[in-house]
């Protein structure tokens, strides 16, 4: 761990544009996926199309992109641009198809009963369907952000700084402890995302466990078909949770 | 656009598509590493999410697992196993099967563990054993989500093999790397563009695959299980 000790401001240095590169595109990424999520549950022309070229765009290889944007964004190849660019688009690939899975399943009585409450559209947005989609939003969010951490690191085989140079400086110069270095720090920086987008979410659905006492067998009704009442939610989640990014 | 011109003039040039190093050559090792990968991580991960799945014990330690494992960079696992191992082919293998591992284990864990508990406890009340109603209701209702995670994680591999011509290996990314060591930017181009139809049309084929092995009790219009 010597080379740690003599390193440690170029670790710090690189794990600070990991962290622009993964997190920038989360951020972007769920800004405009919700609204289009939205647009699109329901539609009829809108919802296939983006489905489709999600799915389509979630199979385009991740070095592909790093490689093919610096020609359409007219940018260098080694620009950290280009990840965030890719990742964002992985983003929204993820968070578009099972947000509207989210907002389809929606429990209708729950939406009339906030119409006939007064609720105007945009309010009843905000106010009853972005929080019931909030679990399968945080799912989503958190494969999204653990698979950008990880797909970060290959930009650095065609020289875009991150972690990932760590490995292949380390490789080059047959330093063990610089790979390793690289991979902890990664894992960590994983990790500790995952565990604040994951008390993100337990704080957004507090509604979800008050007076679970009391609301037992709902509460298992709502389980089986998915968080939040959103029927077709746990199948959403399950998609969510088995897919990781093409790397 | 002329680099793309450069890119598609690269890949119609017959001289390209013979020898040791033509796009054939370079798209079996692509599809060869991808295989060898996917055929450990399959022996590896279905059985020990079937069991997880069927029994119910231990799924957080999956899920947990699974989830540790995504979090692991591949390129400095296959970094770190050829410092370690050499050069060769192991290294880099062994570091794609990590990374293939976790949408298999949690495909097969969830998909096994969804299947209504009505249906499992029917199978056993109709006199079958613990291994029938595994092989005859819980497989075949459970294969769309477990086929989901595999062809997950064959894409992952697919898209990932590229990095190991890094390491000296070859594959379609022996373009890339080699295009980026002499500045030839319509090679490197050509390499990815390769990966990603080479993508594209593997997920078509498992896409297809796993449709046709669906029960067609699974795809009736009615309540799904």
């Amino acid at each position: 761990m010597n080379w740690l000790a003599n390193n440690w401001s170029s670790v710090l240095e690189l794990a600070g544009s990991h962290l622009v590169q993964s997190v920038v595109p989360v951020v972007i990424g769920l800004l405009v996926s919700v609204p289009l999520a939205r647009a699109a549950a329901g539609s009829r022309w809108l919802r296939p199309v983006l489905v489709t070229g999600s799915s389509l765009l979630y199979t385009i290889p991740s070095l592909t992109l790093f490689v093919v944007l610096p020609l359409i964004l007219g940018t260098q190849i080694t620009s950290v641009g280009n990840v965030v660019v890719a990742l964002t688009l992985y983003v929204v690939a993820i968070l578009v198809r099972s947000c509207v899975d989210a907002f389809e399943s929606l429990d209708r009585d729950v939406l009339q009963a906030a119409t006939a409450m007064g609720y105007k559209p945009v309010r009843r947005f905000f106010g009853v369907e972005l929080p019931l989609a909030v679990p399968v939003m945080v799912a989503g969010l958190r494969v999204a952000t653990v698979s950008n951490i990880s797909m970060v690191s290959v930009g650095a085989v065609i020289g875009i700084q991150s972690l990932g140079t760590l490995f292949t400086d380390g490789l080059r110069r047959s330093i063990i402890s610089e790979i390793v270095v690289g991979i902890v720090a990664t894992v960590v920086i994983a990790v500790v995302l995952d565990q604040l987008l994951r008390l993100l979410g337990h704080a957004l659905t507090r509604w979800q466990r008050t007076g679970a006492g009391a609301r037992r067998p709902a509460e298992r009704r709502r389980d089986k078909n998915g968080p939040g009442g959103a029927r077709g939610g746990a199948g959403a989640l399950a998609t969510v949770e088995s897919g990781g990014a093409p790397a | 656009m002329n680099l793309f011109a450069q890119a598609a003039q690269f890949l119609t040039d017959p001289a390209n598509w013979a020898g040791p190093t033509g796009i054939p050559v370079r798209l079996l090792e692509h599809v060869g590493y991808s295989a060898l990968t996917m055929a450990i991580a399959l022996v590896v991960a279905v059985p020990l999410g079937l069991w997880v799945g069927h029994t119910g014990r231990g799924g957080g330690v999956v899920v947990g697992l699974a989830g540790a494992l995504r979090s692991l960079p591949t390129l400095g696992l296959l970094t770190l196993f050829t410092l370690l191992m050499g050069l060769g082919l192991m290294p880099p293998i062994l570091a794609l099967v990590l990374l293939a591992i976790p949408p298999i284990l949690s495909g097969t864990y969830s998909g096994i563990a969804a299947v209504s508990p009505a249906l499992v406890d029917s199978a056993r009340s109709m006199g079958m054993t613990e291994s029938q109603t595994l092989l005859r209701v819980e497989i075949p209702v459970a294969l769309p989500v477990i086929l989901g995670g595999i062809r997950n994680a064959a894409l992952q591999v697919l898209a990932t093999v590229t990095i190991v011509a890094y390491i000296n290996l070859g594959g379609l990314g022996r373009y890339l790397i080699d295009g980026l060591a002499v500045r030839d930017y319509s090679r490197m181009l050509a390499s990815v563009v390769l990966v990603a139809v080479l993508a594209l049309a593997a997920d078509a084929v498992l896409a297809l695959f796993q449709r046709l092995v669906t029960s067609p009790g699974l795809t009736l219009t009615g309540d799904r299980p």
